[in-house]
């Protein structure tokens, strides 16, 4: 089965590890991931902060050459760049005298049809449905799902999940075998893009959110966003800084759990990659239900 | 809205947000993450344009908070009137620079932005060693990261050289075309 991809910059360079990790799930359930040919970056906050034009018609390039392809459904890992292509789907179609303006200036056509998924959404469809008999390796470990903002925010434009308390990738977690805390700053902000313009404001924010999965007994991190993962993981000498603490929790992608729950192997998820050492070890599963249930009433009782 | 040349207004025009609707319920300051470090939080920012006085919409257009601003989307999140806080945050701050009425402290942030549509716009991807080097050298810090940067050559998280798109031409022109649409407004 293939379907289309959209990488966009963070995967290709300071996050290679989130592609890594996505596209060996994905084969691991013999999805074949296409990039949309000569995809070109979404512009991100830059854009939407300098220039609306710019912010509307670099994704809109994207979503007309995923058309021009034959493209119908494309997944979208990066939160940042799933929100960027979403919230212009949606203004163009909601605008149809704009989107013949930003489709002029593009000198491409653009009907506005394409389904453009997140990595949670892709995994609900995809992966789920035949996860249970795939697992080999349950990820027996305490985590804390981190949302940030971009999946969940604006609500009404997104249309995923609960903007509060979401829920989806808890039970993804679950469904390889995890326990996720329950936490309050599933959905703050970790400071974003403001990562080396302010980087003090950057590490109060995240330190925030990594000592409260600490402090909750989380034993890792786990993300859907590579603003996310590295605010949260390479900004670790800043946040202990701040915290005054030794934090040594590992920040992982949900692809790479469900990928080590599969029993792909660290280096082909790339887990070597962060800067805070993964040292967790799925073991083989025999004990698993019983196991599970054990930690889960444990952790019912800490709660 | 009363004045048609007021900043409400323009906001208005421009992103459909109706500063009216507020009504200083203070739930925006509450939730934003950065408020603490703005010099105007969002609901002041909403207090100012209402009042439709020139000397307050210069505080909003000069103020630091409109470039602090995360695009969380926190605000309007839990805004009970709906109100696109951070729609109008965005148009808030092309204006200020349009009138360069920007705060000294955004020198940075826009620097960053710069840097990073800089690169885009000429190799249609971004390429993270060309907007770090086009940053430090747009702002002075020189040596900013450079404790992080080794372990990312490591880590094999740093490309040697920039991904080049084949549509760099269309990529340019996208570029002029949509300076040009912003500069009419």
């Amino acid at each position: 089965m293939k379907i289309g991809y959209y990488p966009g910059c963070s995967l290709t360079g300071g996050s290679k590890e989130y592609h890594e990790s996505v596209t060996a799930l994905a084969g691991a359930f013999d999805i074949e991931l296409v990039q949309v040919p000569d995809w070109n970056c979404c512009g991100s906050t830059a854009a939407h902060n300098l220039n609306k034009t710019l912010s509307l018609s670099l994704p809109a390039r994207i979503l007309a050459l995923a058309e021009k392809n034959g493209i119908s459904e494309i997944v979208v890992p990066c939160a940042a760049c799933y929100n960027r292509l979403t919230m212009t789907q949606r203004e163009l179609n909601h605008d149809k005298n704009l989107r013949s303006e930003i489709s002029e200036l593009l000198g491409m056509p653009l009907s506005g049809k394409t389904e453009i998924f997140n990595i949670i959404q892709f995994i609900q469809k995809y992966i789920s449905p035949s996860l249970p008999e795939k697992i080999s390796k349950p990820f027996e470990f305490k985590v804390a799902c981190y949302y940030g903002c971009l999946l969940v925010r604006p609500q009404k434009e997104v249309l995923f999940d609960r903007p509060e308390d979401p829920r989806s990738m808890d039970d993804i977690a679950a469904a390889a075998g995890a326990v996720s805390v329950e936490w309050p700053f599933k959905t703050e902000c970790c400071g974003a893009g403001l990562t080396m313009s302010k980087t003090d404001t950057v590490a109060r924010l995240s330190g925030k959110i990594v000592l409260e999965a600490v402090e909750r007994q989380a034993e890792a991190i786990v993300v859907a966003c590579p603003m996310c993962q590295s605010n949260l993981d390479m900004r670790r000498p800043e946040i202990n800084k701040v915290t005054g603490r030794k934090l040594d929790i590992p920040v992982i992608y949900i692809t790479q759990l469900l990928g080590l729950a599969v029993g792909l192997s660290k280096k082909e998820l790339g887990l070597q990659r962060h800067f805070v050492p993964f040292r967790l070890e799925p073991k083989a599963a025999n004990t698993s239900a019983e196991k599970r249930e054990e930690v889960k009433a444990n952790n019912l009782t800490e709660a | 809205m009363h004045d048609h040349n007021s900043l409400s207004a323009s906001v208005f025009r421009n992103t459909g947000v109706q500063v009216s609707k507020c009504y200083q319920c203070g739930k925006c300051s509450a939730g934003c993450p950065l408020s603490v470090e703005m010099d105007l939080p969002p609901s002041q920012v909403m207090r100012y344009l209402q009042t439709e006085l020139a000397e307050d919409e210069e505080k909003v257009l000069r103020s630091h908070s409109i470039w602090l601003c995360l695009s969380c989307e926190m605000c309007l999140s839990r805004c009970p009137m709906e109100i696109d806080i951070p729609k109008m945050m965005d148009f808030l701050r092309q204006e200020s620079v349009r009138e360069k009425k920007n705060h000294p402290r955004s020198k940075k942030i826009i620097a960053f932005h710069r840097s990073f549509l800089d690169s885009i716009r000429i190799t249609g991807r971004l390429y993270e060693v060309g907007l770090v080097a086009d940053y430090k050298m747009r702002t002075g810090t020189l040596m900013q990261d450079v404790i992080t940067a080794p372990g990312m050559v490591t880590r094999g998280k740093l490309g040697f050289f920039p991904e080049m798109i084949k549509g760099r031409k269309q990529m340019k022109s996208i570029f002029k075309k949509s300076i040009k649409k912003e500069g009419e407004k």
